[in-house]
């Protein structure tokens, strides 16, 4: 008993200390922009910086319509395929991998040779550029999306409900916002986090369809080449960031008291 | 006019038929039980009605207005499910509330129909729970409001009772049965258990592959059986192999023993073999004289059930159990005693068909069970 408790509490230790001491080093490290003494000198840098707030500005603009049009795009797919066409789900599941197959740079170069021309001319409007930004990130968001969904649709009996519903009276559409919708929020809601993360952080595609520092990606990669200790400031920043977006989810998830339990549904 | 109709019903999944030339009317206020065993088309018929699925071939008419086409949703149908199906994102009362705030009924309306389906169902005041919160038993008795709340013209239960365990099992079938009573309303009840079918129902519709094999009254299927199958998967059965002696007189032999039949034989000859079925509650050890048949037999073995015991007696190359009441001053035969076995002469039913398919279809009813 003792010698497991022991070797359990060193594993611990060794993966707190193996996550933890690159942050303590870097978020020392942004501490030191004056030489000497400790300051938020850094901080206040980046704070200060108008591209910071617009290029973040943007890229949460992004995340969020990415976010809302691939549930919009997943959500009624998943649950056909639960709901009829369970045979097509190994098909789906492995478009759903495809961005980790296919790297960002192909998938970019793609949609600019694909959309630079008649008939469909995108890449010359600010609004153009910004939807194939969009469409590509839903589709770098699949994975985690569609899975995310995935499971929580296979945490309730979804046909069950469905047929409820409908003996009720209910239509598709107050089927999947009424029932299936709120049954699936929790899976929905991490789904959403992390595409949220990835769309934050993302640089090929941002790089190449947009150019310049429009979007947060570009903006990180711009000040990591230039500047010495404000990289380390917005890593913290942004880890920061990150860690309130999961704050926020998990307040949200656990905001009504059923939701606890839907974990155990079925 | 029948108020639900089903006309030459067929369902058919690429080359499996799972019902067939499915024909029947159920009266106004009528409580119908589908009963058989598992794979028999029972719960497809019932999904036909509810819309779940399409019909291959055949009519399917409610309140003399042909609904075969129409979807699920429009046809005002309740229905209960086995796993219950509530949601588990509303609470009591928003479950019951679904159907009615989708046909916008009023809140104050929602509000008092809400409480007075709840004391319906004996869960007052549990408007606020969520499902989770619930027994088995509770969230069935939840579903079967919310099926209520919309007025149905028809009420569809499929195997409601299956999930919950048995002592709540009998006492909410009364309730759903006087419930039912109650509202007088229109019931489709798909079960696999006989008891539940025979205690529920005005009348039962027994089915095996996908055919209807007799609809009748729990007390016609149960001692009018037509086909051996009936016979067979209501209650317990004997079935024994007899051969024919005089077809004008009814007049049998089992093991050269003789044996009468209430009515005489109109299809065999001296010589053919029928098919007898018999139930372990008529018969008797010795006993009563007069009319009655009478076989003898050596016991082969006794089982003790409680309230009865059952006795395993064989009658030359057939066995025949049957049962004795428990009572402390009873005399349990022993294994290998000679006995007379005794049953009135009408209690021997004649089975349709040939006895060799009666045997078959007596131990597919056994698997089955």
């Amino acid at each position: 008993m003792k010698r497991a408790s022991f070797w359990s509490w060193l594993w611990i230790a060794l993966g707190v200390l193996y996550f933890l001491l690159p942050l303590i080093a870097t978020l020392n490290f942004s501490l030191r922009a004056r030489r000497g003494v400790l300051s938020f000198d850094a901080y206040r840098s980046v704070f200060s910086d108008s591209q910071f707030y617009q290029s973040f500005g943007f890229s949460t603009e992004m995340a969020v319509l990415t976010i809302i049009f691939s549930v919009l795009l997943l959500l009624p797919t998943a649950y056909w395929i639960h709901l009829r066409m369970r045979w097509l789900r190994p098909v789906v599941e492995l478009v759903t991998l495809l961005p980790f197959v296919i790297p960002g740079i192909v998938l970019v170069f793609g949609l600019i040779k694909t959309y630079s021309g008649a008939p469909f001319a995108l890449t010359g409007s600010r609004f153009g550029t910004n939807l194939l930004l969009v469409g590509g990130y839903i589709v770098l968001s699949f994975p985690y999306m569609y899975r995310s969904i995935d499971t929580g649709l296979r945490a309730v009996d979804v046909q069950t409900l469905t047929e409820a519903a409908q003996s009720l009276g209910a239509g598709w559409t107050t089927i999947l916002f009424r029932v299936i919708f709120p049954n699936v929020r929790v899976a929905l809601l991490s789904g959403a986090f992390l595409t949220f993360a990835i769309v934050i952080g993302e640089l090929t595609l941002a790089q190449y369809l947009l150019g310049g520092t429009q979007a947060f990606g570009p903006y990180l990669a711009l000040v990591g080449r230039n500047k010495a200790y404000e990289p380390s400031a917005l890593a913290i920043i942004s880890f920061a960031l990150i860690w309130a977006a999961i704050g926020i989810i998990q307040l949200v998830g656990r905001g009504s008291p059923e939701q606890r339990q839907l974990g155990g549904m079925r | 006019m029948a108020f639900l109709e089903l006309r030459d019903i067929r369902k058919s999944f690429g080359a499996a038929t799972a019902v067939d030339t499915f024909n029947l009317q159920v009266e106004r206020g009528e409580f119908i039980s589908f009963l058989g065993p598992s794979g028999c088309g029972k719960t497809t018929t019932l999904r036909m009605i509810a819309g779940f699925e399409q019909p291959t071939a055949g009519q399917i008419l409610v309140n003399e207005q042909d609904i075969t086409r129409r979807p699920p949703n429009q046809r005002n149908v309740g229905m209960v499910f086995q796993s219950y199906a509530l949601f588990p994102n509303m609470n009591v009362a928003q479950n019951i509330a679904f159907g009615m705030t989708l046909k916008r009924a009023p809140k104050a309306t929602i509000t008092q129909r809400v409480s007075e389906l709840l004391a319906l169902i004996g869960l007052p005041g549990l408007e606020r729970r969520y499902p989770y919160q619930l027994s088995g038993g509770q969230q069935q008795r939840v579903a079967l409001a919310r099926a209520l709340a919309i007025e149905p013209q028809v009420l569809l239960l499929d195997e409601p009772l299956s999930a919950l365990d048995a002592k709540i099992r009998v006492s909410l079938r009364n309730e759903i049965r006087s419930i039912q009573r109650k509202l007088g309303i229109t019931t489709i009840y798909v079960t696999h258990d006989q008891e539940e079918a025979l205690s529920l129902s005005d009348r039962i519709v027994v089915m095996n592959h996908g055919r209807i094999e007799q609809i009748g009254t729990p007390f016609q299927i149960y001692n009018f059986p037509q086909t051996a199958f009936v016979a067979s998967f209501v209650g317990t059965l004997n079935v024994l192999q007899a051969r024919v002696r005089n077809p004008a007189s009814g007049e049998l032999e089992i093991d050269g023993q003789p044996l009468t039949l209430a009515r005489p034989l109109t299809d065999q000859r001296t010589g053919d073999t029928v098919a007898i079925a018999l139930r372990p509650e008529v018969i008797a050890l010795d006993g009563a004289a007069g009319t009655a048949n009478r076989l003898r037999g050596v016991v082969e073995d006794v089982t003790f059930l409680g309230a009865i015991v059952r006795v395993r007696v064989q009658v030359g190359t057939e066995i025949v159990n049957f049962d004795m009441f428990n009572n402390p001053s009873l005399r349990v035969p022993e294994r290998g005693q000679p006995v007379t076995l005794a049953f009135p002469v009408e209690s021997s039913l004649l089975l349709d068909d040939t006895a060799e398919h009666a045997k078959q279809a007596v131990a597919a009813a056994a698997e089955a069970t």
